[in-house]
């Protein structure tokens, strides 16, 4: 479970992140919803500590990352918005250096990698090298490195981007399973058919603050719109970025 | 830290051009243009000494005698040009003699009789032949000289008044150092490119693939992170100093000493002896080298920065060459330098005393690892995860 509270970050004059609070409970997917720009991976940067929050509390499974950094990154599994692998190690090497750097011993990394292999279905590409991968593959190995150590709570930041129909269709079908596992799932993007086909609770955020919070039928309401489009326009008041 | 280090090495090893170009080129070329350029020289020096000299001399008339004793010694006496400045201007010739019509006459009346020896002395190929003309003619003028006082009834002994004998104490192995003088250098350069390219790669390289980000999110305090990396550097630098070293000494077996009247002390002890004494720095360039590597947006920006760092194992070798002084004990504090001279007094098979060699080890190493801890914060700021800052 994530809890954030009036979380604000500056860089130099530019204020990224001004005053977000939002609850993401376990068993459930949350959306982060809002236009390129609108502080989305800044938020999520402060939660898998990488950034400091200029004000504001936060907490992982109520652990403050701020002030055990350690602890917060081995529950978290974070797809973050940069998704280089090692073009020379082959799939199963990049996967398992990250299970290393978890300090799992091998026995544990390769029981876990034979299930993440079957569940997103890397047989094919696991033993190449990712050199020459498709987005797609790409993706999956991704993944595969963020859930070795089979986090309770998992960040995704934009997970869809450059991704074809069917590697989208296969990527909300796990996320669908790690809701079902009962894990707490938090993922960023500022695509609307995503979160109306995945969250449970959206979060839309524009401008650094919170706009509107809620499942979809309560923006719909709160908004008076009869299309989730119509209601996030509304919402953060224009329609600037989104279609970027 | 371990496995950051091990991911770094099987990554970089799998690169066919960095194992071509920091393992192979990178070491083994200095070796061999060495061993290329100083068996040419020396051949060339013998070839020249031992060639018969030929000398084209103008105005043989006026001396029969003199050209006469030139062809007795072994000189082929050519036919002047028609402009012999010019014929040295053009390189035609090396070295011409010239006797002035003047001769003759000075030589009957006992006066000093003028030649002329005519050469570039810029165009270094003709020191060899000009050397032995002059050391021909001196050698005529003195026979002659001493002849004409033995005539007058004075012995020649009284012309001398001082006999100089100097006693040359060098020996085989310091000759030798005189030529292994710039070793200290390539010894310094070929760590320097043994870490260079995998500190850019561990560095720039990772956060321009955008594998960065990623990789700090796993729950290792991020010092370790950089720890590992900076090993792994480390690492690939002592591969390429001992490559190089090994190379070195097996190359300079092809030398021909013997006829160099010198002998080169590198041999297996004198090269693990260098290795340990360099060991320090291998870390203090990983250290410079990704400091700079890190703070730099791209991988090319990385080569720019890194290649202007190169003139630093520069600095000890051109200090000693513009001011050769004795070893004294501060330089032996001194990161770099103290290799550089105790590297010079060994090949030159100088005993060298174990406080030396540790002075400069410890103080390497201490400025290496204060390097290394300011590394090993650098992942602390978020400008050089993101790379927007």
């Amino acid at each position: 479970m994530i809890e954030a509270r009036n979380l604000r970050k500056c860089f130099g004059k530019v204020v990224a992140v001004d005053d977000v609070s939002f609850r993401a409970e376990d068993g459930q997917i949350t959306g982060l919803l809002g236009p390129n720009g609108a502080g989305k991976t800044t938020t999520l940067r402060m939660l898998y500590t990488l950034l400091q929050p200029d004000s504001g509390e936060m907490t992982v499974d109520g652990i403050d990352p701020r002030r055990e950094p350690l602890a917060v990154k081995r529950r978290l599994g974070v797809v973050p918005d940069s998704r280089g692998l090692y073009d020379r190690l082959t799939a199963r090497e990049n996967v398992r250096y990250y299970g290393e750097l978890h300090g799992l011993d091998r026995a544990a990394i390769d029981t876990r990698l034979q299930e993440l292999i079957r569940v997103l279905d890397m047989g094919d590409f696991i033993d190449r090298r990712t050199q020459g991968f498709s987005q797609g593959q790409r993706v999956k190995v991704a993944i595969a490195r963020a859930m070795i150590h089979d986090p309770r709570t998992v960040l995704l930041d934009e997970p869809s981007n450059g991704l074809d129909v069917m590697s989208t269709r296969a990527l909300r079908g796990y996320l669908q399973e790690l809701r079902r596992e009962g894990r707490c799932v938090v993922l960023s993007t500022h695509i609307m058919q995503e979160v109306a086909a995945l969250c449970d609770r959206i979060v839309i955020i524009a401008r650094g603050r919170i706009a509107a919070e809620g499942t979809a039928d309560r923006l719909l309401a709160q908004s008076g719109a009869s299309t989730l489009e119509d209601a996030f326009v509304k919402l953060i008041g224009s329609d600037e970025g989104l279609l970027a | 830290m371990i496995p950051v280090f091990k991911k770094e090495l099987i990554e970089n090893l799998r690169d066919r051009r960095v194992v071509l170009n920091t393992l192979v080129l990178g070491p083994l070329a200095a070796p061999f243009i060495f061993v290329l350029i100083v068996a040419f020289t020396v051949q060339q020096a013998i070839d020249r000494a031992e060639a018969e000299l030929e000398l084209v001399v103008v105005g043989a008339e006026h001396a029969p005698n003199l050209v006469r004793w030139l062809t007795q010694q072994g000189v082929v006496v050519k036919d002047p040009p028609s402009d012999p400045e010019q014929a040295i201007r053009d390189e035609d010739e090396e070295v011409i003699l010239r006797i002035p019509a003047s001769f003759p006459e000075a030589w009957t009346a006992g006066r000093p009789a003028v030649v002329e020896v005519l050469t570039d002395r810029s165009r270094r190929y003709a020191g060899t032949s000009l050397a032995r003309v002059e050391s021909l003619l001196q050698g005529y003028s003195r026979q002659i000289g001493q002849l004409r006082l033995q005539l007058r009834g004075v012995t020649p002994e009284l012309s001398q008044a001082l006999r100089v004998q100097t006693v040359d104490l060098s020996t085989p192995e310091s000759r030798g150092g005189l030529i292994l003088a710039f070793l200290p250098y390539v010894v310094l350069i070929t760590v320097f490119i043994g870490a260079m390219h995998m500190a850019i790669d561990t560095t720039s390289g990772e956060r321009e693939r955008r594998s960065l980000e990623p990789l700090l999110i796993n729950p290792l305090p991020r010092w370790q992170i950089m720890g590992g990396k900076l090993l792994a550097t480390t690492a690939f630098a002592l591969a390429t100093l001992a490559i190089g070293l090994v190379a070195f000494t097996w190359a300079l077996k092809f030398l021909p000493t013997a006829q160099m009247d010198m002998a080169l002390n590198l041999d297996w002890r004198v090269a693990v002896t260098a290795f340990v004494l360099v060991l320090p720095v291998a870390l203090l360039a990983s250290a410079v080298l990704i400091i700079l590597a890190a703070f730099a947006k791209s991988f090319r920006e990385a080569q720019s920065y890194v290649g202007l760092i190169m003139f630093i194992p520069m600095i000890p070798s051109f200090w000693i060459l513009i001011n050769p002084s004795r070893l004294e004990t501060w330089m032996t504090w001194v990161p770099l330098l103290s290799q550089s001279i105790l590297i010079l007094e060994m090949v030159r098979g100088e005993t060298i005393q174990f406080a030396w060699m540790a002075t400069s080890f410890v103080s390497t190493g201490i400025l290496a690892l204060l390097l290394a801890a300011v590394a090993g914060s650098l992942y602390n700021r978020p400008g050089l995860i993101f790379g927007d800052g």
